[in-house]
């Protein structure tokens, strides 16, 4: 597949019929999307539905039975997690990941530096790599900057969640892949991190695709949704249109 | 660091200057083996400490700097290029050994560097031809630079201090660079900095490689020092020692690999009445350090510091984060 | 041809015994993520315990085994577990590596003041008799240390498949979580882990001991010996770690005849760089996924 960077109708992300079998069970069945530049895409289904294991899938942590993922056109299979991130993949994760006795600035510096020059040139550069400044505007823009110098663990649980994003933005990744960005996180909080994604994907283009429990959540969030259960994908649509699909409400409520 | 942080090393370091003037031979030399085994420590601890990877063959790699700088000398080649040859030398073995067992699980470079350090043994032991076996060589001279002869002890011991704060120099740079914020993220969460783009594998084998230079340094201080080198003093137990050094120090901490090898070097002395149970006593001090404060003497005084003036500050915002 | 039987004999009775050590290495690791770098002094100190028993108490040689065997129990299995590795498991592998070395150079050297730096003969169980087996001298002694060895291993593994114990021992083992809700003592099965290993070292001293006389510095060798069968046979295993053995015992004694007596030592060295490179899962593990 031969594309060029700047087509915006080629996709960021294209899942082709993936299948995983653990076992006798089969937890994703033949799933296939495209996901293109700028897209919010929802990836939204009740618990055993298949998605952290499609999820897995996508990062390359789970070899799938049947099927494959490409990013940019590029296989993800088996890709080691620090090449996907080189590759312009950022993440984060489900449970806090953050470097708890660094500082906001450190953990946000650490997520760009291996991005650029050799591991010489970082051995033999500036200690900040060049990176404060660009840093420094992240942490404003998930309004951190009050504790730039605080180590991320003594943060709140809501703040340490815009430390991992931040971190995941920080390499200037096409495409970022949130993993339950709203879980337990409050009210407060959930609003201002979803004001930013918002924000951060009409500034910069970025592609997400987010894994979520909090359908409302989701449903303000993103441009798209895929509904998963049972390993399939039974609904995809704008979140109006998931929102009146009768097969989704029946696979929350019935599920 | 704190702002007095300077001021207290420029007063360290007119310490160090000061240390040996008026005092006798044994001492000065005592001092000397105590910078060149803080130098292996050193290295030593950018392996253990920051990279989280045991090494047993620290004492090889010396022993490498060692025979080199040795055989380098007696044939009439100034020590400036023996010693960088040993570098050099100890970085590619290290790069050598550290590739493939790092590809592996459960610290199985411990088990390749143990290997290897005991293979080294038996060639220096056995290649009598080249290596003296078990009697060594000797007649290695002290290196005059510029006209000016490090022959004498205190001129020796100067001679080691600028190699010493050299050696420290490039450890800070090291570790104030991006790798030092890199081996810290490693330390604090693995998965989280791979994810971010942080080449685990390779990070940690430049780390082990150039701890391991920091040895062939040391080595070559060694010769010269001794002015007589055999096997034995590159066997096995010595590595055991500089990695106890490390960690009764505080291994992951600057100063950690100083303090670890003044009490390794000066426990000897001040644990002279106890004659041979010395070591007895030194792993059992280990053993019990490592059950209370895995992070060495340095660890222990932060634990005690902290005690006497508790940091509230950082627990409360966790409580914070809890109900949030 | 005699020769290369008898080489094999006698290797196949020294890797027995290695085995013995490796085996014990492997349980721990599975236990309890426990690298004990002081396996080859775990081997190295019931000797002394026996030879203590013998020449100090003055009691006969079946008695002082049994002492041995009571003393390895409590100091190398109980003590070892309890004082040391509970401690410190909360605070990685990386303190307990290092705990390990400190605890063989403690217990090489206490052997060393307090007992005697020098080789002490050590008395034979077995009749040192040498037959002649079509042209190939065979002693009684390599024949029942490999019986005896091999009675272990094997029972090691009837017990821990067979038995209710064993098999929760092995629960436990692999996934100590699920092993707890099923409703198994997790921790005394790690104690069980802990006093078979101790039970093994015991054996394996006993046995070599005649050999290689009782010194203080023979858990080096020991030791390394045991770690790279462990990692030669695939370190997440019982068979791995007896195959590792005895290919180890029979390497050495072919290399001492027919290479070099000097290199004799770096033959198995080569064998785990050898082995670390190209088959890093060990000859019969599997892999267990890459590190970093």
């Amino acid at each position: 597949m031969n594309m060029r960077a700047d087509n915006t109708n080629a996709p960021i992300l294209s899942v082709h019929n993936i299948s995983k079998q653990f076992g006798g069970i089969r937890a994703v069945n033949g799933v296939s999307f495209d996901v293109r530049k700028g897209e919010i895409l929802g990836l939204i289904g009740p618990n055993g539905s298949g998605k952290s294991t499609l999820f897995n899938c996508i990062l390359g942590q789970l070899k799938p039975t049947e099927g494959h993922c490409e990013i940019n056109g590029r296989s993800t299979d088996g890709v080691r997690p620090a090449d996907l991130s080189l590759m312009g993949v950022g993440r984060t994760f489900q449970q806090l990941s953050v470097f708890p006795k660094m500082s906001v600035l450190d953990n946000v510096i650490l997520a760009g530096q291996e991005h650029q020059g050799s591991m010489l040139s970082r051995l033999l550069g500036k200690p900040d790599a060049g990176l404060t400044g660009k840093a420094e505007q992240l942490i404003e823009f998930f309004r951190l900057t009050p504790y730039r110098d605080t180590p991320a663990g003594s943060l709140s649980y809501g703040q340490q969640k815009l430390v991992d994003a931040a971190m995941a933005f920080m390499a200037g990744p096409g495409i970022v892949l949130l993993d339950e960005p709203a879980g337990g996180v409050n009210l407060t909080m959930l609003g201002h991190l979803k004001e930013r994604l918002v924000t951060y994907n009409r500034e910069h283009g970025t592609t997400f695709v987010v894994i979520e429990h909090n359908m409302e959540f989701v449903m303000s969030l993103c441009t798209r949704i895929i509904v998963l259960a049972q390993g399939e994908i039974i609904a995809e649509g704008t979140p109006d249109e998931i929102r009146s699909n009768q097969m989704v409400i029946d696979a929350y409520l019935g599920g | 660091m704190t702002r007095y942080q300077p001021i207290l090393i420029a007063l360290g370091i007119a310490a160090l200057l000061v240390a040996p003037i008026g005092q006798g031979n044994y001492i000065i030399y005592t001092l000397c083996s105590w910078l060149l085994f803080s130098i292996a420590a050193m290295g030593l601890n950018l392996t253990l400490g920051y990279a989280g990877q045991v090494s047993l063959a620290q004492a090889g790699f010396m022993g490498i700097g060692a025979y080199i700088t040795a055989l380098m000398t007696l044939n009439g080649i100034h020590w400036s290029v023996a010693a960088l040859i040993s570098i050099l030398s100890s970085f590619a073995v290290g790069l050598l050994l550290g590739y493939p067992a790092l590809r592996v699980q459960h610290h199985f470079l411990a088990f390749v560097t143990l290997a290897f350090n005991t293979l080294l043994f038996l060639v220096l032991r056995n290649e009598e031809e080249i290596t003296g076996g078990s009697f060594g060589l000797v007649g290695m001279e002290r290196p005059t630079f510029f006209g000016i002869s490090t022959d004498s002890n205190l001129a020796f011991y100067y001679f080691s201090l600028v190699c010493f704060l050299l050696a420290a120099a490039a450890m800070w740079w090291i570790l104030r660079s991006p790798w030092g914020r890199a081996f810290k993220a490693l330390r604090e969460n693995p998965i989280r900095a791979e994810s971010l783009g942080l080449k685990i594998r390779r990070q940690t084998l430049l780390a082990f490689a150039i701890g391991s230079a920091f040895g062939g340094l040391a080595g070559a201080l060694q010769t010269p020092l001794v002015q007589f080198i055999e096997p034995s003093s590159f066997a096995l137990i010595h590595s055991l020692k500089l990695l106890l050094m490390v960690v009764v120090g505080g291994s992951g901490f600057f100063f950690g690999p100083m303090l670890g090898a003044a009490v390794v070097i000066l426990l000897p002395e001040m644990l002279r009445f106890t004659e041979g149970y010395y070591l007895i006593i030194y792993s059992a001090l280990v053993i019990v350090l490592m059950v209370y404060s895995p992070n060495g003497l340095i660890g222990l005084g932060q634990k005690l510091a902290e005690k006497i003036k508790p940091r509230q500050e950082a627990r409360r915002d966790l409580k914070q984060g809890v109900q949030l | 041809m005699a020769e290369l039987i008898q080489i094999l004999v006698s290797g196949l009775a020294a890797g027995s015994i290695y085995a013995l050590a490796a085996v014990g290495f492997t349980l721990l690791w599975q236990a309890s993520q426990t690298i004990n770098f002081a396996q080859g002094e775990f081997v190295m100190l019931p000797a002394f315990f026996v030879l203590i028993g013998m020449t100090v108490l003055g009691l006969p040689m079946w008695t002082s085994i049994l002492l041995a065997l009571v003393l390895s129990l409590l100091i190398l299995g109980v003590a070892f577990k309890r004082l040391i590795v509970e401690p410190m498991l909360p605070h990685g592998t990386l303190p307990l590596v290092i705990a390990t070395i400190a605890l063989g150079l403690l217990l090489k050297e206490s052997v060393k003041e307090f007992y005697g730096a020098t080789a002490q003969p050590f008395p034979a169980i077995f009749p040192q008799t040498v037959y002649n087996v079509a042209g190939a001298s065979v002693s009684v002694q390599d024949i029942c240390n490999l019986v005896v060895s091999m009675l272990a291993i094997g029972g090691l593994q009837l017990f821990l498949n067979r038995t209710r114990t064993g098999r929760c021992m092995q629960a436990s083992a692999q996934n100590p979580a699920v092993a707890e809700i099923l409703g198994v003592n997790v921790k005394r099965m790690v104690l069980y882990t802990f006093l078979i290993n101790a039970a093994l070292a015991t054996i394996a001293s006993v046995l070599i001991s005649p050999i290689y006389l009782a010194k203080f510095s023979n858990g080096e060798t020991l030791g390394l010996v045991a770690f790279i069968a462990a990692i030669v046979g695939g370190f997440n295993q019982i068979r791995g770690a007896l195959v590792g053995g005895l290919l180890i015992g029979v390497i050495d004694n072919l290399s001492a005849v027919y290479i070099s007596a000097q290199y004799r030592a770096a033959m198995p060295l080569l064998l785990l760089i050898a082995i670390i490179l190209l088959r890093p899962q060990g000859l019969l593990g599997t892999p267990e996924g890459r590190t970093v």
